[in-house]
């Protein structure tokens, strides 16, 4: 199922879709795939592949760590494919997050070949602006791949036209001015941003950074079409490390801590139009 | 764009910046880009903040209100012009060629560093913006910046990987003292290149009020090409200052090269001139066969970091790959755009210089000249060292006599002491050490 036919299928029936961002290889590689199936199970309706990175300049303290993590115990950008895989075989859509750098080096055209081979839906790309992004474009129309840019609330007017027109699948709506991570409270940029997108596009619009309670996802849920959820999740999966106690770096079979955040925020979307969804 | 008057008429005027036809680093239709390097990789949030700076600095370079000021900076607080100083006796062990220092190191604050701090916190004030930010390695720009700030009455947060806090605690005491906070930055691998991150992550979240003061020749446009305006006034002084000294140009134009502002500085003026040479030198570590070094043209490949398109280290992934120099300010691990487009067209050559040949020559001009250069700077003497020996070899001793190589001594070596102490082993108690090598 391509990423728009997953948010018409959520909007249908009447609620915004939970996007679930996890990095590949944390805490390893079979560990955050595991992680992967486990919040399709558990409710997420896209799940975005990080590619860890080794100078994430838009993420904070919480996804750096993971990044950090990953990439000392050696994961391979290949890992991500492998992940996208698993996600499709287990019924979730899955897109990749990257850097520029990571698909520039292996070969634009290489990366979009292998993203599609593996069954993924398309890219986000939080350092690529259109105007630099000609060859994404060009490979992204040959594999019919869709290329999520980000928008921002300090995006002009004319920034917006012109970034929501290079976008296809989803427009990301970064929710405030900063880096990925947990916050109190998400503010009205968020809700001003998503108006002024909706002015200049009939895309769907996805909401990311700073969302992670059942609450939050209710709230801004209620204007977006869709709730995306990083840093939460990844640090509910570092709650589920040494169950038993002690550093031994084992995972929680069960991911009890992932389900149980990842189930928060399913029902928190699936309550965001509804009379008790809360703000 | 930024111009300044040249004296003599020079072909192909292109949007009022002089140009020889054949070599055309901006590309008309992709602005920001020297060939294929260069452009805008950055988070959109960042883009209207980019486009603001790019207005403000365009502007400003028209208005005598910020050009004057900015010349009177330069005049009564930095020390400019820096004088040019000859070295017949270092100048002795390069072959026998001439050896003129463009004196930058005597600016205030120590290093060219400032020329480019106090343009763009001017720049900041006009904007208004009431905060700087800075990413430092050795600490010499996190100084100028603090520096400038407290002239400006800014607000200023310097970004320091907690490695290098720890290299260079005399520096975070200097810029406390001028009034700075110093982060230390502990990810990854807590040098130049994460708190560049960290700069970057702190001026998406409060780009409204805040201004992230770059310090080198790199980052996404315009600061490849506003710090390489706000650095040129070296070479434009260095040119006329060699021709009031030779009666012509340099053969050769050598600084060392990290991020490339104190290079792009001096080789600016001289790009027109095709007959001088223009020289960078990166940082040989402990050679490319060690993998430990910043020598990016000997082996790296393009790539994105921090915004550019440029030489980049990077592994198989495109993860990048950490450099190591005994100078902390050339110890990053991507290079300026416009190094990489002079370098791919041919107009500038690249070479490096190791730890120990840097050593060399950074004890040779203490010996020498009594001039102690900071240990990047060192690079570009050992550079000369090198080409004045090869001309000599190449030209014979009486066409070396008449060649004249222009080396930017771009800072002065007070911060490294501790480094040197320990090379050379000079700390009362210790050893001997390697010794300091030279009794001219």
């Amino acid at each position: 199922m391509s990423v728009r036919e997953v948010l018409d299928r959520c909007a249908a029936q009447g609620r915004p879709a939970l996007i679930a961002y996890l990095p590949v290889g944390y805490p390893t590689v079979e560990g955050s795939i595991a992680a992967m199936r486990a919040v399709v199970e558990s409710g997420a309706d896209i799940v975005e592949v990080g590619v860890p990175y080794s100078d994430p300049v838009m993420d904070g303290a919480v996804i750096q760590e993971a990044a950090e993590t990953a990439l000392a115990r050696g994961v391979r950008v290949d890992d991500a494919f492998a992940a996208v895989s698993a996600v499709r075989e287990s019924g979730g859509t899955p897109v990749v997050m990257s850097y520029y750098n990571i698909v520039l080096h292996r070969g634009v055209a290489r990366f979009a070949a292998d993203l599609s081979a593996a069954g993924g839906a398309g890219l986000i790309t939080p350092d690529l602006i259109p105007d630099e992004a000609g060859d994404w474009i060009e490979a992204s129309d040959a594999y019919h791949l869709d290329r999520i840019f980000l928008v921002a609330p300090s995006s002009t007017p004319e920034r917006l036209a012109a970034v929501t027109s290079a976008c296809r699948g989803f427009v990301y709506a970064a929710s405030t001015m900063g880096v990925t991570g947990v916050r109190s409270e998400v503010g009205d940029a968020a809700a001003d941003l998503v108006e002024r997108v909706r002015a200049v596009t009939d895309l769907p619009v996805c909401v990311g950074l700073g969302v992670s309670t059942g609450d939050q996802a209710a709230a801004v849920g209620a204007f977006a079409d869709g709730v995306i959820v990083g840093s939460a999740l990844v640090r509910a999966l570092k709650a589920d490390l040494d169950p038993a106690g002690g550093n031994t770096g084992e995972l929680d079979p069960d991911l009890r801590t992932l389900r149980s955040t990842t189930a928060e925020l399913a029902d928190g979307v699936r309550r965001a139009r509804t009379t008790t969804g809360s703000r | 764009m930024t111009s300044e008057e040249r004296q003599e008429p020079v072909q192909g005027q292109e949007q009022g910046r002089e140009k020889p036809q054949d070599l055309r680093p901006h590309d008309v239709a992709r602005p920001g880009r020297f060939g294929d390097f260069g452009g805008r990789y950055v988070p959109e949030a960042l883009i209207p903040a980019l486009e603001e700076l790019d207005e403000a600095r365009q502007k400003a370079a028209v208005d005598p209100a910020f050009t004057e000021e900015l010349a009177r900076l330069h005049r009564t607080y930095t020390g400019r012009p820096s004088i040019l100083t000859e070295v017949p006796r270092f100048a002795e062990h390069c072959g026998g060629v001439r050896v003129l220092l463009k004196r930058e190191d005597l600016n205030h604050t120590g290093s060219h560093k400032i020329n480019n701090v106090l343009a763009q916190a001017l720049l900041t004030v006009r904007m208004g913006k009431r905060r700087v930010i800075a990413e430092t390695g050795a600490g010499q720009h996190g100084v100028a910046t603090a520096t400038a700030a407290a002239l400006l009455g800014l607000d200023c947060t310097v970004y320091m990987g907690k490695v290098d806090t720890e290299r260079q605690a005399l520096n975070v005491a200097r810029m406390r003292m001028l009034g700075a906070e110093v982060v230390a930055v502990e990810h990854g691998s807590a040098t130049l290149k994460d708190a560049i991150n960290e700069a970057l992550r702190d001026w998406v979240t409060n780009v409204e009020t805040t201004h992230y003061l770059i310090g080198t020749v790199t980052g996404p446009h315009p600061f490849p090409e506003m710090v390489r305006d706000f650095h040129k006034i070296i070479g434009e002084e260095a040119r006329e200052q060699v021709a009031e000294l030779t009666g012509g140009l340099p053969d050769a134009v050598i600084a060392c090269v990290g991020g490339g502002s104190n290079a792009m500085g001096i080789f600016h003026a001289f790009i027109p001139d095709r007959q001088v040479r223009l020289i960078g030198v990166e940082a040989g570590g402990e050679g490319i066969e060690s993998g430990r070094h910043a020598a990016r043209f000997a082996s790296a490949s393009p790539g994105v970091l921090h915004g550019a398109m440029s030489y980049l280290m990077q592994d198989d992934d495109g993860q990048t790959v950490e450099s190591h120099s005994i100078s902390a300010g050339l110890d990053y691990p991507s290079v300026g755009p416009e190094h990489a487009y002079l370098r791919d067209s041919g107009r500038a050559e690249y070479r490096y210089a190791t730890d120990d040949q840097v050593m060399v020559a950074f004890d040779l001009l203490c010996k020498t000249e009594g001039i102690i250069p900071a240990i990047e700077s060192a690079h570009a003497l050992a550079g000369a060292m090198e080409v004045g020996r090869e001309i000599a070899a190449e030209c014979g001793p009486t066409a070396a006599s008449e060649t004249v190589l222009l080396i930017n001594l771009s800072g002065r070596g007070d911060k490294d002491m501790h480094t040197a102490a320990e090379y050379f082993g000079l700390l009362p108690g210790e050893d001997e050490g390697r010794g300091t090598g030279v009794r001219a």
